[in-house]
């Protein structure tokens, strides 16, 4: 049954999805300054991503704002449950998105690697945050009359550590196969190398999860291996596999894009392997989308100013990506 | 999980702390986007080069700017909930869709086409970029407009119902946005970042002036000022003015808080200075002018206005902070219509650039626009307690079920990172200001040697960035 809370359950979803993939390889690239230590090369990094990394980020900005105005009870309980992974989140990307400026503003070598490592760091900090927060999530919030019932460190299991973890894998892979579309020369050797790696990392990580998911909550359970679901779910790891081959054949081919796409399609599949688990609820085990919704004068009020914008967003934000294609070289004139 | 007044109190100081580190922000983004495009349509219109170099002069400082306002931006869309999560779910089906169009309308746009207007001249045509320019100057505007408008509908609220366990359910869309106290706080605001920027860029122009009369853009830059100053300052005063009669009608018991008065008479007084003593309800150290109020709030000479006693104890916002932010504000904005007239003055004698004492006191001005600034939103929001959502919903009864100790920590944090990143941010942008503009001007952040064919021609060595020895390799 298609009704407004459940198109609204598809906006924020793919808001979250769009903030995923997009800012998924921004955070990724600070990640990656860990091994990638040349000053030259970091600057081609970061300038891969200099003009669009602000519409990347207003994606989670949309996610937050769009919780607050159609689903308020989800927002009024996920933020304070998870509070200490949403303020690590925040703290995080405020380090990183102003190092990202600062780094090219810095008057001694010193200050800049100074801001380096506060990239690398607030980066690092963000994305176990968001991997602890989906982990948090997912794992259930105690809910008690409208309000977070928990505890302060509820959120803390090795599920949403494991989560964690994943997510750093994840956005260093996105970010090495950025590398092998953006960039060229030995940075992107080092990429695809790097890529090798990590996406077999990724894909154990993508097994441990889907396997440790459906242990959580019997909900969990009959919604993947009850009949007739598990016929209708089988093509998922199929899909994900055949993923894989063209990860791996455009890798050895040394395709431009391929990897890149796989990498992001992987993301696509885990993300819609979530929907599929958490659906109908909002907020397991108590909260569904419909309990959480809005009243419809709200959510209708949005869903014309969303029907109408978010297209138009979508085409400016192709057109920003369309201005700045290309391969990123060393020197290029904006930063 | 329970809170004491002291969790209550930590989470008031930490989202008036985040947001008050963020609100300049966006206020000088806001008049800066504008000013950059008044200078790109100038450049595109008479072709002087001098126009292009203070558009490139500020666009630097316009980075910098933005991008702290992003990352303090992405704090508070989430802090309502973190924060604020009983107000959040009250009120959250008419502030969310607010926020929202916010994001729609306003963020995604600036975002977008930021990109374009920093980095892009070279690889758009003329006409593109600056379609861009203005792109980022209306998003900054939408902004105002949505987020002023939730703000608003916390102060003055309308077009809604309640349900049975107190939540907010819209009723009339356009009762919420045009709110009765909406349309004087949009133009209050939007002047206030005019006038914010118009005493940054005097200030800078006024600085490079005092080293280097000559200097075209400092000329270019402080002329430009001088006129805001002149024009908006006057116009600020007059529709702050308004806007204090909106707030008598709607919101009493912050007006007479601002005036620090506690009793009600005819021919109402003007307090001037005093300590507004909550416990005892009255006002100590009063120096006041007889009738002045009178005459001000409701402009009649035995007019009266009610006292801060009348209101029920629990209901009284705390008057010393909004007596003492309201006289910063009104004497900053004094002070800046003040300066506005003595530019003109100086202009019609022929010596604007030559008069060392002004261009000295718009040096010293240049932080009066983002006091005067915090300082108003300090009178709003403190004199709209012990309300979030005014006279409705308590400031207590709005908050999350966060413990003290939780609460502790994450403003410990913020306070932290706040200070090492925004006081980096402050230091970058003072250095780029005290560089004089040169002719040639050029675009943001560069400071890296043309070493290989970009996709664009080569653009010509940044001198901009003579501290960046090693990046000349």
């Amino acid at each position: 049954m298609i009704d407004l809370p459940t198109i609204w359950a598809a906006i924020i979803a793919l808001a979250v999805l769009a903030y995923i993939l997009l800012d998924g390889f921004d955070l990724g690239l600070g990640l990656l300054f860990s091994v990638e230590r040349q000053e030259e090369d970091r600057d081609v990094m970061v300038n891969t991503i200099a003009p669009v990394w602000d519409g990347n980020e207003t994606w989670l900005v949309m996610g937050g704002a769009g919780l607050f105005a159609v689903f308020p009870l989800a927002y009024a309980v996920i933020m304070p449950a998870l509070y200490p992974t949403i303020i690590a989140m925040l703290l995080g990307l405020v380090f990183r998105g102003v190092a990202f400026e600062f780094r090219f503003r810095a008057i001694t070598e010193r200050g800049r690697i100074w801001w380096d490592r506060a990239f690398l760091l607030g980066s690092l900090v963000a994305t176990l945050a968001q991997g602890l927060t989906l982990g948090g999530l997912l794992q259930g919030i105690k809910v008690v009359d409208r309000a977070y019932a928990g505890g302060w460190f509820d959120w803390l299991t090795p599920f949403s550590v494991l989560c964690g973890v994943a997510l750093v894998i994840g956005y260093s892979l996105q970010a090495s196969c950025w590398l092998i579309w953006r960039t060229e020369g030995a940075l992107q050797r080092r990429a695809r190398a790097r890529a090798r790696v990590l996406a077999i990392a990724m894909l154990a990580l993508i097994v441990a999860v889907s396997i440790w998911t459906p242990l959580l909550s019997t909900h969990f359970t009959n919604r993947w291996f009850a009949w007739p679901n598990i016929l209708l779910l089988s093509p998922m790891p199929v899909v994900v596999a055949l993923v894989a081959w063209g990860f791996w054949t455009g890798l050895s081919r040394e395709h431009h894009l391929t990897p890149f796409l796989c990498a992001q399609a992987w993301f696509v599949l885990c993300y819609a392997g979530l929907g599929i688990s958490i659906w109908p609820m909002m907020v397991p085990p108590s909260i569904t989308v419909h309990q959480a919704a809005a009243p419809p004068e709200s959510q209708m009020f949005l869903l014309v100013g969303a029907v109408i914008l978010i297209p138009i967003i979508l085409i400016y934000t192709g057109f920003a990506y369309w201005v700045f294609r290309g391969k990123v070289k060393p020197g290029a004139h904006y930063h | 999980m329970g809170h004491g007044i002291d969790a209550l109190f930590l989470a008031r100081a930490q989202f008036a702390f985040t947001l008050g580190f963020h609100i300049v922000l966006p206020a000088f983004s806001i008049g800066l986007a504008s000013y950059l495009m008044v200078l790109e349509a100038l450049w595109l219109r008479t072709g002087r080069q001098v126009y292009l170099d203070v558009f490139q002069y500020w666009l630097k400082i316009f980075a910098i700017s933005f991008a702290m306002g992003v990352v303090s931006g992405v704090v508070m869309s989430y802090e309502f909930g973190t924060n604020w999560a009983v107000f959040s779910d009250k009120a959250g089906p008419i502030i969310g869709p607010l926020m929202g169009y916010e994001v729609l309308t306003a963020f995604f746009l600036e975002a977008g086409f930021l990109g374009v207007m920093l980095f892009g001249m070279n690889r758009v045509p003329r006409a593109v970029h600056f379609m861009a320019s203005c792109l980022v100057a209306l998003g900054s505007l939408m902004s105002a407009f949505w987020i002023l408008s939730a703000n608003s509908w916390m102060q003055t609220p309308q077009g809604f119902t309640r349900t049975p366990d107190g939540r907010f359910f819209p009723a009339d869309w356009w009762a919420v946005i045009f709110n009765p106290s909406f349309p004087y706080r949009l133009a209050h605001m939007v002047i206030a970042s005019y006038l914010t920027v118009a005493f940054v860029v005097g200030a800078v122009g006024a600085y490079h002036l005092l080293r280097d009369r000559q200097n075209v853009a400092a000329r270019t830059m402080f002329s430009m000022a001088m006129w805001m100053a002149v024009i908006v300052a006057p116009i600020q005063l007059v529709v702050g003015d308004q806007h204090g009669l909106n707030t008598l009608e709607y919101q009493p018991a912050k007006v007479a808080a601002i005036e620090g008065d506690f009793t009600t008479e005819p021919g109402q007084p003007l307090i001037l200075f005093g300590w507004p003593n909550m416990r005892t309800e009255t006002t100590d150290y009063e120096i006041s002018i007889p009738h002045l109020g009178a005459l001000v709030l409701t402009h009649t000479w035995n007019g009266s206005i009610k006292g801060l006693a009348d209101f029920p104890r629990e209901d009284r916002p705390y008057s010393p902070v909004v007596f003492f932010a309201f006289r910063i504000m009104v004497g900053l904005g004094l002070l800046m219509a003040a300066a506005g007239i003595a530019g003109l003055v100086q202009r019609v004698r022929g010596r604007l650039y030559d008069t060392r004492w002004l261009l000295r006191t718009m040096v010293v001005m240049a932080p009066a626009g983002f006091i005067a600034l915090l300082a108003g939103w300090t009178v709003t929001e403190v004199g709209r307690q012990p309300f979030t959502v005014y006279g409705l919903l308590r400031t207590a009864d709005s908050v999350s079920p966060i413990d003290l100790p939780g609460v502790a920590t994450s403003i410990a944090a913020f306070a932290v990172v706040y200070f090492i990143v925004f006081g980096a941010g402050l230091v970058f942008l003072l250095r780029l200001m005290g560089r004089a503009p040169t002719v040639g001007e050029s675009g943001p952040p560069k400071g890296i040697p043309v070493r290989s064919a970009g996709i664009t021609p080569a653009p010509a060595l940044d001198d901009a960035h003579p501290e960046h020895p090693v990046r000349h390799s």
